[in-house]
């Protein structure tokens, strides 16, 4: 076999650069799908998917259910405090007892880093991470990287992108940097100086602890959420403090390209990390990261849910 | 390996069957062509020519990839190619022609019907192919078909288009095929 399936996806690690893009370019048919009159195919019909989400999240557990239902698999989502695990139960026995169900895929966001690996593991199912802790977050770096592709073309070599914010604590920014670097972007990350990693050098990215200097000359504009209940804490003083040395707005825009594209994960704290104007301007492609999302993670099911021992290869046919 | 149809042969065919397509619909009025990707762009926008030839303007032409309502779906290739499907206007109360190469067991037809229907409710869907052959598994039939031809199990059809046209020719099920998108062998 020439190339691997992905089975799992726990991480980009779990990506090479020929993976990737193979999984960028299946999402691109899958794009399809979501803007016609019947979005739906018959590809997992008979597959079931469980969404279990021990952290609240309203926009990916949704981009994962609609990305499951819209290939005909029956999904099902178990939330954190109406799981088990608020009686007591170990992830373990919940990995069982899913197991034991036939789940055919686990979708899983866990706040401990490592979580999807122990999950993948123990499963006899597909295990998909979709946030451990402050480890990953592969398909949201698989939908900004889908989202770039769409405005600025297929070739990343050269193409200069800065992310920006709460890098140390942030798992988007993490597999964001280790995708595009696969991918061969230039990146750089910025933040203050508290918020940025110990280790940020085994990224392989340029490392700021200003804004300005990551803005300049970049075609692609990615900034990242602050988290609130990170506030008070000694990391961070105040949002406006914050907002007004690394919030994005028009006059610091004009450091990047004139064509450079914004970028956030959400769900967006408006006047912080990015003002009025930028959020819902010209420049931002922050929807079409919502509608990337869904066809991404179609893919990313589609490839988790296949049979195991039935794959045809090359060799077969 | 033999030549099952040349250039000047399938040329001559599509002509003929276009003719039959415009008669059988008054004209063509609501024609709609959809290829079944791959091997049906060729023989569909051939057949979209000369059907244009004979009523002034060409049907609108799209075309379908059926892998995602293929019945083997789910026992995917390691990294599977999915084309985009491109359907260039409603298909609600359309004639619908699906153009494929060669009609085998009929599975990708079912297919392809199942995927039509979810662009919309055609007032009707007919089958051109090129090469009708022996082997179907299920009860499908073709409309409109250039030649049919009893293969050999040991025998397959490969349809292919080159600088010259569009060629059949029956080759050796042992002989390697021609990857999607290779370049096509020039064929005397």
């Amino acid at each position: 076999m020439t190339q691997e399936r992905i089975r799992h996806l726990l991480g980009i690690d779990d990506l090479n650069r020929e993976t990737a893009e193979g999984l960028l370019d299946l999402a691109e048919s899958f794009l399809e799908v979501s803007r016609r009159p019947v979005r739906k195919v018959p590809a997992l019909r008979g597959k079931t998917i469980i969404n279990v989400f021990f952290e609240a999240s309203t926009r990916t557990r949704t981009s994962f259910e609609l990305a499951g239902k819209r290939l005909s698999a029956d999904v099902v989502n178990i939330g954190g405090s109406s799981s088990s695990t608020s009686k007591g139960e170990t992830l373990r026995d919940t990995v069982n007892t899913l197991d034991a169900m036939h789940a055919d895929v686990i979708v899983i966001r866990h706040a401990a880093s490592g979580a999807a690996h122990y999950v993948a593991r123990h499963a006899r199912a597909g295990v998909v991470n979709a946030g451990d802790g402050m480890h990953e977050h592969p398909t949201q770096a698989l939908l900004d990287s889908f989202t770039i592709r769409q405005s600025k073309g297929r070739d990343f070599r050269g193409m200069k992108v800065a992310i920006c914010g709460d890098i140390a604590h942030s798992r988007v920014a993490r597999s964001n940097a280790l995708l595009l670097r696969m991918l061969g972007a230039d990146v750089a990350l910025a933040g203050p100086r508290t918020l940025l990693p110990r280790a940020i050098d085994s990224l392989g990215c340029r490392v700021y602890d200003r804004l300005e200097p990551a803005l300049e000359g970049a075609d692609v504009v990615m900034m990242l959420r602050i988290q609130r209940e990170r506030l008070g804490a000694p990391l961070l003083p105040a949002l406006r403090e914050y907002a007004r040395y690394f919030g994005l707005n028009a006059a610091r825009l004009k450091l990047a390209q004139p064509d450079a594209i914004v970028m956030h994960p959400g769900p967006m704290n408006r006047g912080v990390e990015i003002s009025e104007e930028i959020a819902d301007g010209k420049h931002s492609v922050i929807l079409n990261q919502v509608e990337a999302g869904v066809a991404v993670r179609m893919a990313v099911l589609y490839l988790a849910a296949s049979e195991p021992g039935e794959i045809a290869t090359p060799s077969d046919s | 390996m033999r030549t099952l149809l040349d250039p000047e042969s399938v040329a001559r065919g599509l002509r003929r069957m276009a003719g039959e397509i415009v008669e059988r619909h008054a004209g063509a009025p609501d024609l709609v062509l959809v290829a079944i990707r791959r091997g049906g762009i060729a023989m569909a926008s051939a057949l979209s020519h000369w059907l244009g030839e004979l009523e002034q303007h060409s049907p609108p032409l799209g075309s379908l990839d059926i892998t995602l309502y293929r019945d083997d779906a789910a026992t995917a290739l390691p990294n599977p190619r999915i084309g985009a499907s491109q359907i260039p206007c409603s298909l609600d109360g359309r004639h619908v022609i699906l153009v494929d190469d060669v009609l085998y067991t009929g599975r990708t037809v079912r297919a392809a019907i199942d995927a039509l229907m979810d662009y919309g409710r055609p007032r009707l869907i007919e089958l051109a192919v090129l090469v009708d052959r022996n082997g179907r598994e299920l009860p499908i039939q073709a409309n409109y078909v250039l030649k049919t031809e009893t293969v050999k199990p040991n025998e397959r059809i490969d349809v292919f288009e080159n600088s010259a046209g569009i060629h059949a020719l029956i080759q050796d099920k042992a002989s390697p095929t021609i990857p999607p998108g290779a370049p096509r062998p020039e064929v005397p």
